[in-house]
């Protein structure tokens, strides 16, 4: 079934440039997604030869964490656990006026229309998120045994995709929840552990560098998080960090 | 052209160890002056950059990317493939290898496959001690399931995200070694050329993404871990921005391109619902363990289907056709991928189609939950249980079993697979085609290295499931950071590239031009509707089915529309900014010549083998046939400034037989 | 000591600092409603006056209670902080406001209703404290008690007959309890305690004690409005 929608679209130029709402119509079908309604818009509008809205994806299957989109006023949009390009149009209504913006937060700074700068969140994972360990260095993967479910609940903290929906719903900007899923992900696991108190330290000092906020536990992260992932990791990470603080080396 | 292969002499069980041995390597001191490009960061790319930065040497690597946490390896569901025989099921290194070539048709390497396969048991240590959080049995050992094409339990898997979570294992690998100032990581900088100084592969020129600026990198060599080019078909299961612009204008300046008609269609992707479709969605093969794949025997019946009168639960059981059952009774729904995808084919094609563009058959589940509901109500000690009360408990076990892959069916086409079959159709998944490489995965251009889906060496004409993360892994962690040494040993002494020099500039000016070229053309259609153009040329003329007719027809096509691109295409904006139209127009431009070597390659190889199926080459059956005695060969492509051409490598089996693959 | 200034200044210290802060004065709540509870004897106050004057006198609540002010300091001020800084952390906010059912207003509005509380609270120090402080209340003595004790009781009565007092009060108190349904169970989070096995039931802690704690508190100018 076609739909008629009303687009109210963030446009902005680049990051120097004061942004704001612009209206489009768009005819879309039930069966498409999301983005493949604002490929339409798109092709419409360079059909028009206007500049395209511009707008991150890639691969469109909700795991690469690419796409950044705040569907009114959801980042994601309206469905629990579900990316932008994994949203499908029958969620909406025929007629509807659907605003769209970037995810919103201080250290997500607007590259053009929709598209932010996510690259904080890659340096909070340089700050630590790893385990020091070379190539080849690797005992057999068999020598520590895991207990399953502890393998599996730093399966769900390793979920994360980096999308920083997490960021974009929390009111204050906060990256605690990204920060926190790593730090359980890894400090889960016997390899990971040993370096804990250093990577939990590093990774709240790089954190906080980038101009992140600090959470309230207002929990929008957790509503809001397309794998997801639960308040219990920031706990988590409170946790690891007041040991590394308390009981660590100066 | 002679395309020597390296192969080293000896034993197959012993050539790379001896070789690894024995080869030249650059000692730290001097590792710290030489300087590497890794373009790409995807498994094979990110691999690849912190291995070379842990062994020393100064490391840049590229991405189109926002993050290196995005590539599309990330999107691999099944799991990853390693010869622990943790399973105790006999498997070996050498079972490994055995299956790879036979998957492959025996057109792959017998040496590159065998180190593959010994690679592979180190790949799952390092994965682990990443913190890959692998599937665990209750004891805390690794947990294994079987997959497609073989006989044992050797994939290892972390739910259905294995490819996640080894591509963060090896971005966090990446991450650490940027820390530390090893890697310099270049994010939303894309490849746009292969500069070459005195015949070695000496740089790249780059766009920055962001602010349009065209960008001259020098390093000793080059690696590229760019990933495959399916989205020549426009649709297919690769990401939106996966392309083939950095393998491509490699090939312009006279790398091979290697069996690039080798493409892999996985039978089992959602079905295209309308044009405005952007992409296709992968459903994973593990699927076909107990989905039954079938289509309504009677044409009547599959037409009121596809106009929506009838639904797939009111066709009577034996007005199904259970076509796989039928024609492979032996293997049934569990053929390899390449002939499932035939089968799907000629079912569709006869007419049988069960969706209203008649091109999707069913994967019905409807046997699996009636049989496990009934296995399950008996454990219970319900011996005589109501319809509802089997299908219930079925249902059940089916979703502990697949229930992401069938909440990710139902959130796309807000169909219910528990009440109604799924249907699927084949699409586009892989591409074994790619750079020609050496065993030391270095290209015919000294200096330039191939890694991952980017080259062609390890999956023949047809690839197994898990086998795409075990390649990628072992070329970046255990294979290219040794042999890249036997090119720079010789370049210690060579002081850092000057990226002023004039092949640099020469290289610089080749990008600005063909950017400016396609900026001004300011013609009347969309860089995407040329690209789903493309794509349709290539689907009906080079798809599952090849026929010489066909492909002829096709690359006069495919050049027309080629021209067609260069006086009307409409690219919006300038190149000074942001702008993703003018990089998709980059790409869709390159696509089109590959995709004519890709036709090109198709109609020399008149024989079936793997993915590549030539109609003219078929049993009465209608079975493949592959033609050792002509085409054991791999066939190398350069672009010759638009006449391609096309060099020989000859394939030889020591180890194994050359047998028919049938499944009967 | 380097370290632990590091410690407070970042993040998670000062989200400890508002949580240990929180606790401490959900603590004082729970001490302050079971004391003033004895407004509602029936025996002209004396009950009251007399415990008020323990509180005031006794030489360790004295100090506990100087120790409660400054976290009451502390709390808003790290509060007003931590409000202001993530207001910057959030930059432009966005059109729609998120209407995701699983975030509640509260805990989106801790500052404000943070910032009610202070306002009251200055008004309700203003109303008794300052007033006793400066000797604005009358004397009184009681059998069996030696010397003069303050009449805190009449002071009480006669605010609580104002009606515009009363309203100020239960706008606190409807503040106070919706901020302590989120900062009850989020100081625990904070702290880093979170279980699926205890989190529910902390949650249903902090609702309940957010219930009874203002109510309790809000009957008492009712009760005195009304029914005295």
């Amino acid at each position: 079934m076609d739909m008629n929608l009303k687009l109210k679209i963030w446009r902005q130029t680049n990051n120097k440039s004061e942004g704001h709402f612009e209206m489009y119509d768009v005819v879309a079908n039930e069966h498409m997604s999301f983005l493949e309604m604002l490929d339409v818009l798109n092709e419409d509008l360079v059909n028009q030869r206007k500049q395209p809205v511009a707008f991150e994806h890639d691969c469109r299957e909700g795991i690469c964490g690419t796409c950044s989109l705040t569907i009114n006023g959801q980042p994601h949009g309206p469905n629990a656990g579900t990316t932008a390009c994994q949203l499908h149009m029958r969620f909406f209504k025929d007629g509807e006026t659907i605003t769209i913006e970037p995810f919103r937060a201080g250290a997500f700074p607007v590259v053009k229309d929709l598209v932010v700068d996510r690259s904080a969140l890659d340096r909070v994972v340089q700050a630590g998120g790893f385990i020091s360990v070379n190539a080849g260095q690797a005992q057999d993967g068999n020598a520590i045994p895991i207990e399953k479910e502890r393998a599996s609940q730093s399966f769900e903290s390793a979920a994360c995709i980096g999308c920083g929906a997490c960021v974009a719903a929390c009111p204050n900007g906060s990256a605690m929840l990204f920060t926190s899923a790593k730090v359980r992900h890894l400090g889960l696991l016997p390899q990971g552990e040993v370096e804990e108190e250093q990577r939990v330290q590093n990774m709240v000092a790089q954190m906080d560098k980038e101009g992140f906020g600090m959470c309230s536990n207002i929990g929008a992260c957790e509503a809001e998080c397309p794998k997801e992932i639960q308040l219990y990791n920031i706990a988590y990470m409170n946790r690891a960090y007041f040991k590394a603080v308390f009981s660590g080396e100066e | 052209m002679n395309l020597d292969s390296k192969i080293p002499a000896g034993p197959l069980a012993e050539k790379w160890t001896k070789y690894k041995s024995t080869m030249p390597i650059v000692a730290p001191n001097n590792k710290r002056k030489l300087e590497v490009i890794v373009v790409g960061s995807g498994l094979a790319g990110a691999s690849a950059a912190s291995s070379l930065g842990e062994l020393g040497y100064a490391v840049k690597c590229y991405t189109f990317h926002d993050s290196p946490r995005r590539a599309h390896s990330i999107a691999a569901q099944g799991g990853i493939n390693a010869a622990k025989n943790y399973a105790n099921d006999g498997d070996s290194i050498y079972r490994l290898f055995y299956d790879t070539i036979k998957g492959g048709d025996y057109r792959s390497r017998e040496a590159n496959v065998h180190r593959l396969a010994e690679c592979s048991v180190n790949i799952i240590d390092q994965c682990v001690a990443q913190g890959v959080p692998f599937a665990r049995e209750y004891g805390g050992l690794l947990e294994n399931r079987s997959f497609g094409g073989v006989q044992v339990s050797r994939t290892f898997y972390a739910r259905g995200q294995t490819g996640q979570q080894l591509l963060i294992g090896a971005y966090q690998s990446l991450s650490r070694q940027i820390s530390l100032g090893t890697v310099t990581m270049y994010n939303r900088h894309e490849m746009l050329d292969l500069v070459i100084v005195d015949g070695k592969a000496r740089g790249i020129i780059v766009r920055n993404l962001l602010t349009g600026k065209i960008e001259r990198h020098a390093a000793h060599a080059v690696v590229l871990a760019t990933g495959g080019y399916g989205n020549v078909f426009y649709l297919s299961t690769n990401a939106m921005m996966c392309n083939a612009t950095a393998a491509w204008k490699s090939v312009k300046r006279g790398a091979l391109l290697a069996n690039p008609c080798f493409t892999q269609i996985h039978p089992t992707c959602i079905p295209v619902s309308g044009e405005y479709q952007s992409k296709l969605t992968l459903m994973s093969e593990s699927l076909r363990n107990d989905g039954r794949v079938w289509v309504p025997k009677k044409k009547e019946d599959a037409e009121a289907i596809q106009q929506g009168k009838l639904k797939g639960v009111d066709i009577k059981e034996e007005d199904r056709d259970y076509y796989l059952e039928r024609r492979y009774p032996a293997f049934g729904n569990l053929v390899p991928r390449d002939v499932a995808s035939r089968a799907a084919k000629v079912e569709c094609d006869k007419g049988h189609g069960v969706n209203p563009t008649g091109l999707a058959v069913f994967l019905d589940f409807s046997a699996a939950i009636n049989r496990y509901g009934h296995m399950e109500a008996n454990k219970r000690g319900n011996h005589n249980p109501t319809n509802e009360e089997v299908i219930a408990l079925g249902e059940h076990v089916v979703s502990a079993k697949y229930g992401n892959l069938f909440e990710m069916y139902e959130k796309i086409t807000g169909d219910n697979p528990y009440k109604h079959p799924m249907k699927i159709y084949p699409a586009v998944h892989y591409t074994m085609g790619g750079l020609w490489v050496d065993y030391n995965l270095e290209t015919n251009v000294p200096g330039l290295f191939a890694t991952g889906e980017c080259n062609f060496s390890d999956h023949g004409a047809n690839r197994l499931g898990a086998s795409a993360l075990m390649q990628g892994l072992a070329d970046g962690y255990f294979v290219l950071p040794y042999t890249i040494g036997t090119f720079l040993a010789n370049d210690i002494s060579t002081p850092k590239i000057n990226p002023d020099l004039p092949e640099f500039l020469e290289a610089e000016k080749r990008v600005k031009d063909n950017i400016n070229h396609l900026l001004s053309v300011q013609g009347e259609h969309s860089v995407e509707s040329f690209h789903r153009r493309l794509g349709k040329i290539m689907w009906n003329h080079c798809g599952m089915a090849r026929n010489e007719a066909g492909l002829k027809e096709g690359i006069e096509k495919i050049r027309a529309l080629r021209e067609e691109y260069k006086k009307n295409v409409f690219v919006p904006g300038t190149n000074d900014e942001y702008n993703p139209e003018l990089e998709k127009a980059i790409r869709v431009a390159d696509f089109m010549e590959l995709g004519e070597v890709m036709m090109l390659d198709a109609l020399n190889r008149s024989e079936s083998c793997g993915g590549h199926f030539r109609e003219e080459s078929a049993s009465p059956e209608g079975e493949a046939m592959r033609n050792d005695a002509e085409f054991t060969y791999v066939a190398a492509w350069n672009w010759n400034e638009g006449k391609p051409e096309m060099f020989k490598e000859p394939l030889v089996f020591e180890n194994v037989e050359l047998k028919t693959r049938s499944y009967k | 000591m380097n370290w632990f200034i590091k410690f407070l200044s970042s993040s998670i210290g000062r989200k400890l600092i508002m949580s240990l802060t929180g606790l401490f004065l959900i603590l004082f709540l729970t001490v302050h409603l079971i004391g003033n509870l004895q407004l509602f004897k029936d025996d002209g106050g004396q009950a009251f006056n007399v415990y008020a004057h323990f509180m005031t006198s006794n030489p360790l609540i004295k100090f506990i209670a100087y120790g409660n002010y400054f976290f009451i300091l502390l709390h808003a001020f790290m509060g007003i902080y931590i409000a202001s800084y993530n207001r910057k952390a959030k930059g432009q906010q966005p059109a729609v406001t998120n209407p995701n059912v699983r975030i509640t207003w509260a805990s989106k509005n801790m500052p404000i209703l943070g910032g009610l509380i202070l306002a009251f609270l200055l008004m309700h120090m203003g109303d008794f404290w300052l007033k006793m402080k400066l000797g604005n209340v009358n004397m009184v003595s009681y059998a069996g008690i030696e010397g003069e004790v303050k009449n805190l009781y009449e002071r009480v009565a006669i605010s609580f007959k104002e009606l515009w007092v009363v309203i100020v009060y239960l706008v606190g108190l409807v503040a106070l309890a919706f901020h302590l349904n989120h900062g009850f169970q989020s100081a625990f989070q904070t702290l880093g305690i979170n279980h699926r096995k205890y989190t529910p039931l902390i949650k249903k802690l902090g609702l309940l004690y957010s219930l009874i704690v203002p109510i309790g508190f809000a009957l008492m100018p009712i009760y005195y409005y009304f029914f005295r």
